[in-house]
């Protein structure tokens, strides 16, 4: 297999007497979906909060294409190509659904200082933007801030907006949380194609949709990853049952 | 005698000190229980003292004055809680800046129409009086009363909040609003007794220093700013930050005043040393908050660590 | 869109209003008038600076009135230099507005600079307090600063001179402070309209997803704080030649107060706010200031109406919410 683009080395987390993440390593490989699950509070979002920057850990480091990461900021981490959406819907909500997808480019870009030029005007702002909401099915929606877009629509511009900063890797937090069945399998469809163009380290709890997409699958539970494998060996595995879906010990 | 002057001028420091404890706990309070900065906190310093100065004028008795002018600001606390304050829980710091923005021009206004435009004036009460010699110097009883006093009020501050129900709602609502309504706890009349706690201390601090200074209009700003200066040192919400920070602000800004002229002095002519030095010491607690900020943004005893 | 014809419309009349009055004033001879309209547009001017850090970036600067009084000291502290004839760090002082501005700019701006650097790691009420507390650091340093008046202030004796005009005839003055604010207006509006106006603002709705997608709030913000004491400054270094005077009351923390009143009043983040908040507040000053001495009551009571039951200030009133598109 080729060298991953990110790789998680004995990372460790604690808040006072809570280990959040215990000794993780994990590694995303170029052109799979490694799917990380756990029930509620097993520290995802601790792990992700460290991954994208927001949390430092106790110890251990981050690697992202060859380079260390552990100490770099959050806007470091996505300028070098960590695309991230995030659990809770968060987008910039008095902007159109076209404007939050042009931030992302200006960020991109890398000229944020800029002043002279109203950005309105500027075409290789405008048109890339048009253009990933397109890939998304949201050009309809474009002038409409994202407030007032419905929960499903956010979410896709979302992905929008992480196609935008055209990342080396994409950390997606719950994308399908809150979806329809019609919304799920509309984003199964389009994550599997995103793929080949990104890595993927999907956070998820939808477990069909975890099963449907993912290559790789981590078990986290209580800050330990008790479990790694394909989707039939996490299947199968009796701890995996045991610890995760919980419900019968056989 | 230099000596003298030093051991002076510190316990000056840890007077100035405990007053402005007594201003910065209501402060921390009503920050760390509602989320609520309120900068009308030294318009009920004010009404503590006016209240004060008019009831000991009349009644020829300090002690009345004194509860008359914390009654006061507590009367006032609770009601600008539950006319205005209430409504601004959930609003954005902006608004609650604005909003008791506005409860200053109001307060000090109608401060200004009730008990006229001329400063007043509030004796010490005639038993603590004259000096006191403790050795090195003589000091004013009084203001030894004050230290005492300060003391006794954070003594008491402290087993309100360590021991008693109140408290633990209290610490409570610091650590977890949500909690608090689980446990069914009343939140409103929690707020507002909170609220009407900080402005009955903040009433009192205004009475006490009342007899040291002029009673006027607009004695409160200065010392609120303080009192920021105070609870962003010490961490906001945090009484003991509060206590710490005080302390250190008081005794600081005192020593500073005293020693940099003179400090200056040894290679300055007299005057400009004096300019200088009087330039510097009323920057010097500006300064430690920066150094405070840079090394720990969140104040010293930050209160969600 | 009909409102943002309506803002339009509204900012037309508030600009041409601003000119036109003080015009009528000079045939009506009625110079009080004109002065009244000069400080109109001063503090437009200061609350303006104020509205790219407040407005567009959302941070609540409650000591902007450091740079409003920074401002005032350089044209009266220039000013009395080439009075005296003395030179300050150097240089000789100069009673020339095309000279004072820039320098005043660059002050506020230096000063901006470091109290930015210092509470910008802040957020929330640290940052409240943080800026409030470093303007009285500076209030406090200029009242026991005996050099420049002190606690009593400086005097201008002679207003700064502006080539080709005379700044002693008050609407000479006033055109000059019409001019450098519709000037300001329009920095302000390219500022929006621009990438780093788009940045600033998406930091004040959600300063994370800001961050999540490379832009580094910090460096925005800070530039955003320099050029707004920038701004601010410059309203400084006019408002000490129109009352001739400079002294520590103008960055006393009340004038930060004001301008974030007249931000609030006008109508924050937009365009004409700031104008329509210092006309709002100085005739309020002028008209219930001539009727009760205790007028500063009933603008408190305006202002607690206007903060609880009408978020929007006069501008969102009448043009209703603004799209950012």
């Amino acid at each position: 297999m080729a060298d991953p683009i990110l790789t998680l080395s004995h990372l460790s987390k604690s808040f006072g007497a809570l280990k959040a993440t215990d000794d993780v390593s994990l590694t995303l490989h170029p052109g799979e979906i490694h799917a990380l699950i756990g029930p509620n509070g097993a520290g995802k979002s601790t792990l992700i909060g460290q991954i994208s920057g927001r949390i430092a850990p106790d110890s251990g480091t981050i690697i992202f294409k060859g380079r260390d990461i552990t100490r770099m900021s959050v806007a470091q981490r996505a300028r070098l190509g960590l695309g991230r959406s995030f659990q809770i819907s968060s987008l910039i909500p008095e902007y159109s659904a076209r404007r939050n997808v042009m931030l992302a480019l200006q960020a991109r870009q890398g000229h944020s200082f800029r002043v002279l030029r109203p950005v309105m005007r500027e075409r290789g702002l405008l048109d890339p933007a048009l253009a990933m909401l397109k890939r998304v099915g949201l050009d309809g929606r474009a002038s409409v801030p994202s407030a007032e877009l419905s929960h499903g629509e956010r979410r896709l511009l979302e992905i929008a907006v992480a196609l935008a900063l055209e990342p080396a890797c994409f950390l997606l937090d719950e994308p399908m949380a809150g979806l329809g069945t019609e919304g799920v399998g509309t984003l199964i469809d389009f994550l599997r194609g995103l793929k080949s163009e990104a890595p993927i380290l999907l956070v998820e709890h939808d477990m069909d949709a975890v099963f449907a997409l993912a290559d790789r699958i981590s078990v986290l539970v209580y800050g330990q990853i008790i479990a790694s494998g394909t989707v039939d060996e996490i299947r199968n595995d009796p701890r995996v049952r045991e610890a995760y879906l919980g419900e019968e010990t056989p | 005698m230099t000596l003298a002057l030093i051991f002076e001028q510190l316990l000056n420091g840890l007077q100035f000190g405990l007053m402005l404890f007594l201003m910065s706990a209501g402060l921390t309070l009503v920050f760390g229980v509602m989320g609520l900065i309120n900068l009308a906190h030294g318009s009920l310093y004010m009404i503590g003292a006016f209240f004060c100065a008019v009831a000991a004028g009349a009644t020829g008795n300090f002690w009345l004055g004194l509860a008359a002018g914390m009654a006061a600001a507590a009367a006032a606390g609770a009601l600008i809680e539950m006319l205005v304050i209430r409504r601004l829980y959930d609003r954005d710091h902006l608004d609650q800046v604005l909003a008791t923005f506005a409860l200053i021009l109001i307060l000090s206004e109608a401060t200004k129409m009730v008990f006229g435009p001329f400063p007043l004036y509030l004796n010490a009460p005639p038993i603590l009086s004259g000096t006191v010699n403790l050795g090195l110097v003589d000091y004013p009883l009084y203001r030894l009363a004050l230290i005492g006093f300060g003391l006794l009020v954070a003594l008491g501050l402290w087993l309100l909040i360590a021991r008693t129900r109140l408290g633990i709602r209290i610490r409570a609502g610091e650590n977890d609003r949500e909690m608090i309504a689980a446990l069914g706890v009343n939140i409103r009349a929690l707020y507002t007794v909170v609220f009407a706690l900080g402005a009955a201390l903040a009433g009192m601090a205004g009475a006490l220093v009342g007899a040291v200074q002029a009673v006027q209009v607009g004695m409160g700003e200065p010392v609120l700013i303080l009192a920021f200066v105070v609870i962003v040192i010490g961490g906001i919400g945090s009484i003991r930050g509060a206590m710490v920070g005080a302390l250190l602000v008081g005794v600081i800004d005192t020593m500073g005043r005293f020693l940099l002229p003179r400090a200056f002095a040894v290679f300055l002519d007299a005057s400009q040393a004096s300019g200088i030095g009087a330039a510097l010491a009323s920057m010097l607690i500006y300064l430690l908050m920066a150094l405070v900020l840079v090394l720990r943004p969140k104040g010293l005893f930050p209160l969600h660590a | 869109m009909r409102d943002t014809h309506r803002e339009y419309a509204l900012n037309t009349v508030l600009a041409l209003g601003l000119l036109l009055v003080p015009l009528w004033a000079l045939w009506a001879d009625e110079p009080f008038t004109i002065t009244m309209f000069t400080r109109i547009a001063i503090l437009a001017l200061a609350g303006l600076g104020l509205n790219l850090v407040l407005g567009l970036g959302g941070m609540v600067s409650f000591g902007h009135a450091v740079f409003f009084g920074l401002g005032g000291y350089c044209a009266g502290i220039l000013a009395q230099h080439a009075f005296n004839g003395a030179p300050i760090l150097g240089l000789p002082g100069t009673n020339q507005m095309l000279i004072i501005w820039p320098v005043a700019m660059l002050v506020s701006g230096l000063l901006a600079a470091v109290i930015g650097v210092l509470s910008l790691r802040t957020e929330g009420v640290f940052f409240i307090m943080i800026t409030l507390a470093f303007a009285q650091m500076v209030y406090y340093f200029a009242i026991s600063w005996p050099a420049y008046g002190g606690e009593d202030g400086l005097p201008i004796y002679v207003r700064n001179q502006f080539p080709g005009l005379n700044t002693m005839r008050p609407l000479h003055l006033f055109l000059i402070c019409w001019g450098v604010l519709m000037l300001a207006l329009g920095l302000f509006a390219m500022v929006r309209a621009s990438r780093f106006g788009a940045a600033l603002m998406a930091i004040r709705q959600n300063p994370d997803r800001v961050a999540a997608v490379g832009i580094e709030p910090f460096g925005i913000k800070l530039a955003a704080f320099i050029l707004s004491g920038m701004i601010t400054g410059l309203a400084g270094a006019l408002m000490a030649d129109l009352s001739r005077f400079t002294s520590p009351s103008m960055m006393a923390w009340t004038m930060s107060g004001e301008l974030i009143i007249i931000i609030i009043l006008g109508g924050t983040g937009r365009l004409f706010g700031p104008v329509a908040g210092a006309a709002i507040l100085v005739g309020f000053e002028v008209t219930f200031g001539g009727l009760t001495e205790h007028w500063k009551l009933w603008l408190g009571l305006v202002l607690l109406g206007a903060v609880l039951f009408a978020r929007g200030g006069l501008i969102g009133l009448i043009a209703g919410r603004e799209r950012l598109g």
